[in-house]
């Protein structure tokens, strides 16, 4: 700890919002403390006050919020008594700030060019005669490639990564002294974020700037920050040295926290918190519950269950993706390439999926893995190829056709938006029923209530909550649903998509073990979609690596995710930032 | 990654109508004029249904010895050109306008209404002639259509219902398009075809429920926007008309008169025209907040 | 860009191909035999099948069709039963009655309506906000006939202020010479002050009229719009890179936010059309709208054809020039034609 002053103090800060529920307190009491040149990591889960804290820091509040209690001083200056012209001196000059979600962040029907000019002109950093050219030279230092060209682009035909780029490159034209970065990365691939962070962290180090950063990925924080603050429910619990917290953290949150980031070496029951008290416990309720309490794989063991050969899907390219690929897509002698008619999601790939097995579908966007999925689910339809389930070719069944028949209960999926998979205006008890009452042998209200009660009971979900909407749900309760509904007629196939995707850490970890459990006691096969590596190692047996609609690479999981052969492969699990082994 | 954060002590609602219910008790109490605008709204279908019975003369009763005196104490409203009372006609002629609009409005509705979530959740050749139709009917302003139905048809009360049910297929038609249009590949929707709904059951069984609210809420602004034409309609002498008691109608035999001074035969009607309008507009408003806080103005 | 308007022009043209379908059927339906009135009442049934062989009313319909649209393309929209005149004729010489009457309307409601719904987006729960809203709901609620007679009664009869409701230019001064039809702009041309400020006049009320009435819609859509680009994330990123108010509100705001307004533009103009004519029998305007309505009480269809598809023609064009006005601002539009 250098004896100078802190770049930024924050003391006893504490944020207040209006609700139609009352007050509500969204940062409680807050001491941070930022040194010049050091990056601070803040970690929290959603509703710990990490952001609030940095917009009350640049007072950026909405409306209903305001700085109730503390302090906040930036270079000795008072920031909470300052005036607003105080403040638009300072924001952008002195303080800048990224956010998540970069396209939305950009004015999309503004020149990229004209808006950094714009932040330029604003702090009188550049005159109308050379602001052109200090802004395309931020271009250039955010290695946005053709930058003279990429001056005149608009935000929509830019990738998210390239977005992202400008958004810092609008931060850190005027040269601040300390950067916010709110979660720069959520949403983009692994690979981009690598980039996109080891560009934010050379260019701070590089003009000694401070950075703070804001995230609910240890990873993230470990590998980038010199220290690290806890956050949780407004409240700081702990805050430590990078090296330190990692190695011994101290406070329980923390603790529970870290153990429930997935990370190689640690096994699925490793993610839970070490007392176990807190959920109900999925009790064994099911055709394979037996004294074992462990259900075996049904049918027949020597041939494989889904079997998917040469598949492909093609779409025709429409408008903006033709005028896309035309504008940034040229050979060698700089002309555009003939556009292709067709955009081929899925290019040829065969795998296959055995009884009880759990196989990991795994690649960045645009790879083609969610297309497969959706093609094995028959909810849309292949233009070539086979898929034999159980022996029968689904394959050629129209998908339209495929609702109504028998086959129809034994391939489900679990989606992974559980706001979105749910209908707003059906009851959690009326969602699980509705397989049931489609395609299942049970009738009568009452037999169908009771196994919608069982069903609750096996995913942990209490079953007075049966009677609530969706809105009325938590999100690991809305993805307890979404579960049910999927295994409720014992399906042979679950397809599982991103579905942890949404949910804080620590729910995440009870969710991975639900469906673990759930998956031993019922017999199940899964078909595990992510872009998260650390996941797919936990749960699954064997792996698939996608990119580009074919298939890279595939095997048991141990092979595939620890000594990978394919360059790909190893560059994915480079990009990914873990904390420390303890 | 948004916790909303509910324990399991919050009371769960016992079912989907009292939950309902309450909320709108909340937002009423929450927003007087809504609950100002309910009440104006019963007070227009008392009248409505009471009509004949509470006006205190005979609307089409002519006495010419009264013609064109001003609001008293026997006549509240004066009497007209011809010697009518202007309050029993303006009181008769909330039946009137009233079942217009409702008929209108419920015309549309079916039409427009299944048209437009057909179009937007089975897209192809539906949506295509759907679109075709509402675009056909959109190239025209729309009070300018409404007078060559009616002048085409004939000047009655159903050409009139007829004409304003056809000028606001379009509106109807692609609300309900793009509502449908949007939740055709939501996750529920997926999942109901993975529970093995088939496609009719999923668009009346699944997505019709979730746009009913959107569309209650547009059917309360067309019922201001139905009586307006017909009114309008009725000025110009293409509606309903005389001696029949109509707000738009008796707007246009006291225009004459307004501008040399005998303004009553003309106010009361237009007020009252203005009023009814008012109250579903602003029970429109009402209900949307109801039915989507986040969506309030 | 020229991709975008040919684009566009290509989606109007089956509208307009529509449009005249349907103002035939339309007008074929009207009752009366226009054949009778034409012949008189005193004439044998042999003189009105005369006449009607010869107006071409005894052929089969699709004969009708492409004898209509025949003449449509020679600029014949038919003879009016009432006046003998020729509609073309008529039509041109009432449009810019109309056009005048229109396009003030709209410059006065998008100068008042556009302020005060960005001032009320700016000011959240203020008077202008409060004053907004108000404005929004009653606008719409307000029959544009009734309005109409309230102000003639209010300025004209209680006040005196404005000139009685009969027609574009007292009976004391004669018609600027022809430029364009607006009596505005060729006074002015003319240099003629008295009969500028004579129709001047005779335009306040009923075009303040048109301009209350289309007032609402533009106001709450202009609110509605600023109030959510306000909250959006780009207008957060330029208020985090410290950016002055003024450049936030109208560089960064109020252009994104007018999207959706230039789209309601669309459907004010409707409005504004279908106005214009009750406007113009209170304020016995001699529009085209008028003459609409003369001829419907007559059942003389020739004049409703002509005035239903001139109506429809504006409306399909400045569809058009909106849809092309869009295009300039949002870029997205313009590049993915």
């Amino acid at each position: 700890m250098s004896a100078a002053p802190p770049l930024l103090d924050v003391r006893d800060l504490t944020v207040e919002f209006s609700t139609r529920r009352g007050i509500v307190k969204a940062v409680r009491h807050v001491n941070i403390a930022v040194a010049k040149g050091e990056t601070l990591g803040i970690v929290g889960e959603s509703g710990s006050g990490k952001s609030v804290t940095s917009y009350a820091v640049m007072r950026i509040l909405d409306r209903a919020g305001r700085i109730a209690e503390g302090s906040v001083t930036f270079t000795g200056v008072d920031v909470c008594a300052a005036g607003e012209k105080e403040m638009r001196d300072l924001r952008g000059r002195e303080i800048s700030m990224i956010f998540q979600n970069p396209r939305a962040a950009l004015n999309p029907i503004r020149k990229i060019g004209h808006q950094i000019e714009d932040v330029l002109r604003q702090h009188a950093q550049a005159g109308s005669d050379d602001v052109t050219e200090k802004a395309t030279a931020m271009l250039e230092q955010v290695r946005i490639a053709r930058p003279q060209e990429r001056y005149h682009a608009y935000p929509f035909e830019l990738s998210g990564g390239m977005c992202q780029r400008v958004v810092i490159a609008l931060a850190l034209a005027c040269r601040p002294q300390l950067l916010i970065a709110d979660e720069p990365t959520t949403g983009l691939d692994v690979t981009t974020q690598q980039t996109v962070m080891d560009l934010v962290v050379e260019l701070t180090r590089a003009r000694g700037m401070s950075t703070i950063l804001i995230t609910h990925d240890w990873g993230l924080a470990a590998a980038y920050c010199d220290r690290v603050v806890v956050m949780e429910k407004g409240n700081v619990v702990e805050t430590a040295a990078s090296r330190t917290i990692f190695t011994a953290p101290t406070h329980a949150y923390t603790r529970k926290l870290m153990r429930a980031t997935p990370r190689p070496g640690a096994a699925l029951r490793d993610l839970l918190p070490e007392d176990l008290g807190a959920e109900p416990e999925p009790q064994a309720v099911g055709p394979a519950a037996n004294g074992n309490g462990i259900g075996q794989p049904r049918g027949d063991n020597r041939a494989p269950l889904l079997v998917v050969e040469n598949l492909v899907k093609e779409y025709p390219r429409k408008g903006t993706e033709g005028a896309f690929a035309k504008m940034f897509k040229r050979n060698d002698t700089g002309e555009a390439k003939p556009e292709v008619a067709m955009f081929r999601a899925v290019d040829g790939i065969s795998f296959d999926v055995r009884r009880g097995e759990s196989v990991g579908l795994v690649g960045e966007s645009g790879c083609g893995k969610s297309t497969t999925s959706t093609m094995v689910m028959r909810l849309i339809d292949k233009s070539d190829g086979r898929i034999l389930f159980d022996g029968h070719d689904i394959g050629t069944i129209p998908a339209s056709k495929f609702a109504r028949l028998a086959m129809r209960k034994r391939i489900q999926m679990v989606f992974q938006d559980p706001t979105d998979s749910l209908n707003p205006r059906f009851t959690a008890e009326r969602a699980i029923a509705d397989p049931i009452l489609r395609l299942g042998e049970v009738t009568g209200r009452k037999a169908v209530r009771a196994r919608c009660e069982a069903l609750a009971r096996q995913v942990g979900l209490p079953v007075e909550l049966l009677g609530r909407f969706p809105h009325q749900l938590s999100g690991g309760q809305k993805a307890r649903v979404g579960i049910a509904r999927a295994i409720v007629l014992n399906p042979d196939l679950v397809i599982l998509d991103e579905p942890t995707a949404a949910l804080d850490v620590s729910v995440q970890a009870v969710v991975l073990n639900l469906l673990q459990g759930l998956k031993e006691q019922l017999g199940m096969s899964y078909l595990f979609v992510s872009h998260d590596l650390n996941v797919v190692r936990l749960l699954c047996d064997r792996v698939i690596v996608m990119q580009g609609g074919r298939i890279v690479e595939q095997g048991p999981t141990e092979h595939v995710l620890f000594q990978p052969e394919a360059q790909y492969t190893r560059d994915l699990l480079a990009a990914i930032p873990h904390p420390p082994v303890p | 990654m948004s916790e909303v954060a509910t324990g399991a002590g919050d009371a769960a609602p016992a079912s989907g109508l009292t939950a309902t219910l309450r909320h709108a008790r909340y937002i009423i109490g929450e927003n007087p004029v809504t609950g100002f605008a309910f009440s104006l709204f019963t007070l227009i279908v008392i009248m409505a249904a009471l009509g004949p019975l509470v006006a205190p003369y005979d609307p089409l009763a002519s006495n010419t010895s009264v013609a064109l005196k001003p609001p008293s104490a026997a006549h509240w409203f004066g009497t007209d050109q011809l010697g009518r009372d202007v309050l029993s006609r303006v009181i008769v002629a909330t039946r009137l306008d009233f079942t217009i609009a409702v008929c209108s409005v419920a015309l549309v509705f079916l039409m427009g209404g299944l048209a437009g979530v057909a179009a937007g959740f089975f897209g192809g050749w539906t949506d295509r002639i759907v679109s075709r139709v509402a675009d056909t009917i959109m190239a025209f302003p729309l009070f300018v259509l409404a007078m060559g139905i009616v002048a085409a048809l004939g000047n009655t009360v159903t050409n009139i219902v007829i004409a304003t049910a056809i000028v606001n297929f379009p509106l109807y038609a692609r609300v309900a398009r793009a509502e449908a249009n949007v939740r055709r590949e939501a996750g529920f929707v997926q999942a109901a075809r993975l529970s093995g709904n088939g496609e009719y059951r999923i668009l009346l069984g699944h997505i019709l429920p979730n746009i009913m609210p959107i569309m209650i809420v547009q059917m309360s602004l067309t019922m201001g926007y139905a009586i307006l034409n017909a009114a309008g309609l009725s000025f110009i002498g293409l509606g309903v008309r005389p001696p029949t008691p109509e707000w738009g109608i008796m707007v246009a035999e006291g225009s004459a008169f307004m501008v040399s001074g005998e303004w009553w035969i003309a106010f009361f009607p237009g007020a009252a025209l203005m009023v009814a309008v008012f109250c579903f507009n602003l029970l429109g408003d009402g209900l949307r907040d109801i039915v989507d806080p986040q969506r309030r103005t | 860009m020229l991709r975008l308007v040919l684009k566009r022009l290509a989606v109007a043209l089956p509208s307009l191909v529509g449009v005249v379908i349907v103002t035939f059927l339309l007008t074929r339906a009207l009752p009366g035999d226009p054949a009778a009135y034409f012949a008189g009442p005193a004439a044998t049934r042999e003189a009105i099948d005369e006449i009607r062989s010869k107006l071409g009313l005894d052929q089969p319909l699709p004969a009708q069709f492409l004898r209509y649209v025949a003449d449509l393309a020679r600029g014949d929209f038919g003879i009016s039963l009432t006046t003998g005149q020729p509609v073309a004729t008529e039509i041109r010489t009432r449009l810019p009655a109309s056009a005048e009457l229109t396009l003030l309307g709209l410059m006065v409601s998008m100068s008042i309506a556009v302020p005060l719904g960005i001032l009320a987006a700016t000011r959240p729960g203020s008077i202008v906000d409060h004053t907004c809203r108000v404005v929004a709901t009653t606008g719409v609620s307000l029959p544009v006939f009734f309005l109409g007679l309230i102000l003639v009664y209010i300025f004209y009869y209680l006040l005196g202020l404005a000139p009685a409701p009969l027609g574009r230019l007292d009976i004391y001064y004669s018609s600027p010479p022809q430029v364009t039809g607006f009596y505005l702009i060729d006074a002015a041309i003319a240099g003629d002050g008295e009969v500028f400020r004579a129709s001047f006049k005779q335009l306040v009320l009923p075009a303040l009229t048109l301009g209350i009435f289309s007032l609402a819609p533009i106001a709450r859509m202009t609110r509605a719009s600023m109030l959510a680009v306000l909250a959006s994330d780009f207008v957060r990123t330029a208020r985090a890179n410290g950016l002055t108010p003024f450049t936030v509100i109208i560089t960064y705001a109020f252009r994104n936010a007018m999207l959706p307004v230039v789209t309601t533009l669309g459907m004010v103009f409707s409005f504004l059309l279908g106005a214009n004519v009750l406007v113009e029998k209170v304020f016995a305007w001699p529009g085209i709208g008028s003459y609409a309505v003369e001829a419907l009480i007559a059942s003389d269809f020739a004049p409703v054809q002509g005035f239903v598809l001139t109506m429809a023609v504006m409306y399909v064009s400045l569809n058009l020039a909106i849809d092309i006005l869009y295009g300039l601002i949002d870029p997205r539009v313009r590049i993915e034609a």
